[in-house]
């Protein structure tokens, strides 16, 4: 698939090197496959290189300045939130019994979630050699790493005693103190850190190529050395190229089944307990299927805003956006089949306690969370069965915020409401969330947003040498009839 | 193409993963070792208002522990002894002494002697003497050879590790009650066998409530 190695600016010139996108009619189809193209606008091997490289060489449109302006203020404001946090305790959130568990789990799951879509993407559909994944697979990559940096934030801070969190850690110390591996809270310490590593290697192996091109492109002696230094000698010999691609597919390797794991073990921390409404077998792959569902919500999400504001209809095409709503509505269809299920299993298990967990979610005084969820999660994707809503920006753009609200209430219906209507109607209390929680969720946003922004201004936000592996010309097969 | 990086930067790569496996080693162990209280805390020896001699009392004249330190058979604490119980000998050994004028103006009315205390266990560990006495952990166990010490210092680290050797393999610091005050039982050289003896067998907390209550 990288086969290339002149992958270089050297490429002949662009019949066409404005960023107009033609639009993709039978007669523009593949000339060896046959499909719709992944890149259209006649688009070559130099012109791609231009069209990534360009945003990052001449500046941010002025939306980007707005949006990254209202992530930084998110972000001041979750660093103040974070400082009282540690300052005054966990008592400033609305966190108490019986809802010991609150926002900052929700929060922590969504945003684990979110991070599935990029592994899933460059892993999974790499394997599957779904050679749509090269459009979007940076900067979902980049999205899930900064996912799991607002993910591992949560479980940090909740701590309380922050500067205790080593004892997570089986690290030696005089105290003899080591976690226990029987807790899945553990095992989500290393599922987690193991995910945020190799999404972390694999994207920066995916990136050495491009810091090379931006590196080679360079001007400035800081940018050469900025990109040198992370392009780690990059010269793309053919042995360059061999290397990388043992590397990637090891990595894709190693990646696949972490996108399953991570969220599995993370679905243990409810499985595993005893509580009504979480000790339900069907957690783990309903957690998966959640996440991926939400991951591709969120990227999206991203890819719509990053189309439109960086004008890359061409290599961000309906094709690609398609095939996210479809997996979108495939990963919501199985979340609403796990909601039915866990109330058949309610009924069915004739266990008053899980029937009435599961009553109580759909008819109690989390009521209104619920009905958010299903509809959110449930029913808005249903609109992707029709051709004309997979294609349109906008309806994508609206059901991607849709499902990003309904995960986090699947996620704040499963933690909160399981907990605050148990066993005993004595210890029953509705859980009010404090302004803490809430300014920590925004800030949650605000530090997600700031880290895409940072990315989308100094990294090539699409991976140009793997587009480029895309085009016909880059097939064996192709033979250069047409002129 | 220019050179960007002049060439000694080639080793720079493995010259980083070097150093941060072996400095993520050696920290470890430094903090391990170092900022232990086996480092920190063994050996300290604060100066008291009064140069009581352990040595003296404990260990030349044969006093038992529990003559001062009264209520450790059945209470949390050690006692300190008031100055009363000093003056049950001083009242007419050394009755002139300078150095014991603080003991004797605490005795006459005036304010307790401020004793600093040598052996300190956080807030937030629950101990309790009585328990361990009457389990068979002797004296000498955790503070060390008392009746050989001019001035008291600490012998053992009192850390959590350190408790929780004692608490995993308890048989072998155990002695019988009648040998628990004294200092030269070794419990090593003479283990105490509580079953062959009749007594039930000592089962210590490992669980985090047993001490952090």
């Amino acid at each position: 698939m990288f086969g290339l190695s002149s992958l270089s600016n050297t490429g002949r010139k662009p019949d066409t090197t404005g960023s107009k996108p033609m639009e993709a009619t039978n007669a523009h189809l593949d000339p060896v496959d046959g499909r719709t193209p992944l890149v259209i606008g006649g688009h070559d091997f130099h012109s791609i290189t231009e069209i990534v490289a360009r945003p990052v060489e001449q500046g941010m449109p002025r939306g980007w300045y707005i949006i990254f302006g209202i992530a930084l203020c998110l972000l001041s404001l979750l660093l103040v939130s974070i400082g009282w946090l540690v300052w005054e305790g966990v008592g400033v959130w609305g966190l108490n019994n019986p809802v010991a568990w609150g926002w900052a789990i929700v929060s922590f799951v969504f945003w684990v979630g979110i991070g599935h879509a990029g592994t899933l993407i460059s892993a999974i559909l790499y394997l599957f050699r779904q050679r749509w994944r090269t459009g979007v697979n940076r900067a979902a990559e980049a999205m899930t790493i900064f996912a799991v940096v607002c993910a591992l934030m949560f479980p940090t801070i909740h701590v309380g005693r922050i500067w205790l969190l080593y004892w997570v850690f089986p690290i030696p110390n005089q105290m003899d103190v080591w976690p226990n591996f029987r807790s899945p809270l553990l095992w989500d310490v290393f599922a987690v850190t193991i995910y945020g590593t190799v999404s972390i290697l694999f994207w920066f192996t995916g990136l050495i190529p491009d810091l090379a091109t931006m590196r080679d492109r360079a001007k400035t002696l800081t940018r050469k050395r900025v990109y040198g230094f992370f392009a780690m000698g990059w010269r793309g010999s053919n042995r360059h190229w061999h290397n990388y691609e043992v590397a990637y597919m090891i990595l894709a390797g190693l990646a696949t089944p972490l996108v399953l794991s991570v969220h599995t073990i993370v679905s243990f921390d409810f499985a595993v307990s005893q509580l009504p409404g979480w000790h339900t077998t069907i957690f783990p792959p309903y957690f998966v299927a959640g996440a991926i569902f939400s991951g591709f919500a969120m990227v999206l999400t991203l890819m719509v805003i990053c189309r439109t504001a960086f004008k890359m209809e061409n290599l961000l095409t309906n094709r690609h956006f398609e095939n996210m709503a479809k997996i979108v509505l495939t990963t919501g269809s199985i979340v609403g089949y796990a909601y039915a299920m866990e109330f058949f299993i309610a009924w069915y298990s004739g266990n008053p306690y899980e029937s009435f967990a599961f009553v109580n979610r759909a008819f109690g005084p989390y009521a209104w969370a619920y009905w958010i969820m299903v509809s959110c999660n449930v029913l808005s994707p249903q609109i992707f069965w029709f051709r004309k809503a997979r294609q349109n920006l906008t309806v994508i753009f609206i059901v991607s915020i849709f499902v990003n609200i309904g995960m986090w209430f699947e996620r704040f219906v499963i933690t909160v409401t399981s907990l605050a209507n148990d066993f005993l109607p004595s210890a029953w209390d509705y859980f009010h969330p404090s302004f803490w929680d809430i300014s920590t969720l925004l800030g949650s946003f605000g530090l997600f947003f700031t880290l895409f922004c940072l990315f989308v201004r100094y990294l090539p936000m699409v991976a140009i040498a793997e587009v480029k592996c895309v085009l016909p010309e880059s097939n064996p097969h192709h033979q250069p009839t047409e002129g | 193409m220019a050179n960007v990086f002049p060439q000694w930067t080639n080793s720079l790569p493995k010259l980083v993963v070097g150093a941060l496996l072996i400095g993520g080693t050696v920290a470890v162990f430094a903090v391990t070792y170092w900022f232990s209280p086996e480092y920190t805390d063994v050996g300290y020896t604060p100066k008291q208002p009064v140069p009581f001699s352990h040595k003296v009392h404990a260990g030349d004249l044969g006093l038992d522990c529990r003559y001062c330190h009264n209520s450790v058979e059945t209470s949390s604490t050690a006692a300190i002894p008031p100055a009363a119980t000093c003056m049950n000998c001083h009242r007419s050994v050394k009755a002139d002494s300078k150095a014991l004028a603080p003991i004797r103006a605490a005795a006459a009315g005036g304010d307790p002697v401020r004793w600093v205390r040598v052996h300190m266990l956080p807030d937030y560990a629950f101990f309790d003497h009585s328990v361990h006495v009457g389990a068979g952990v002797g004296c000498a166990t955790c503070h060390g050879r008392i009746d050989q010490m001019e001035e008291v210092a600490q012998h053992t680290a009192l850390s959590m590790n350190w408790c929780l050797d004692c608490h995993r393999h308890p048989e072998a610091v155990l002695r019988p009650r009648s040998e628990i005050t004294n200092m030269d039982h070794d419990p090593a050289q003479s283990p105490f066998d509580r079953a062959a003896a009749g007594l039930r067998t000592v089962d210590p907390p490992e669980h985090c409530s047993g001490c952090h209550r």
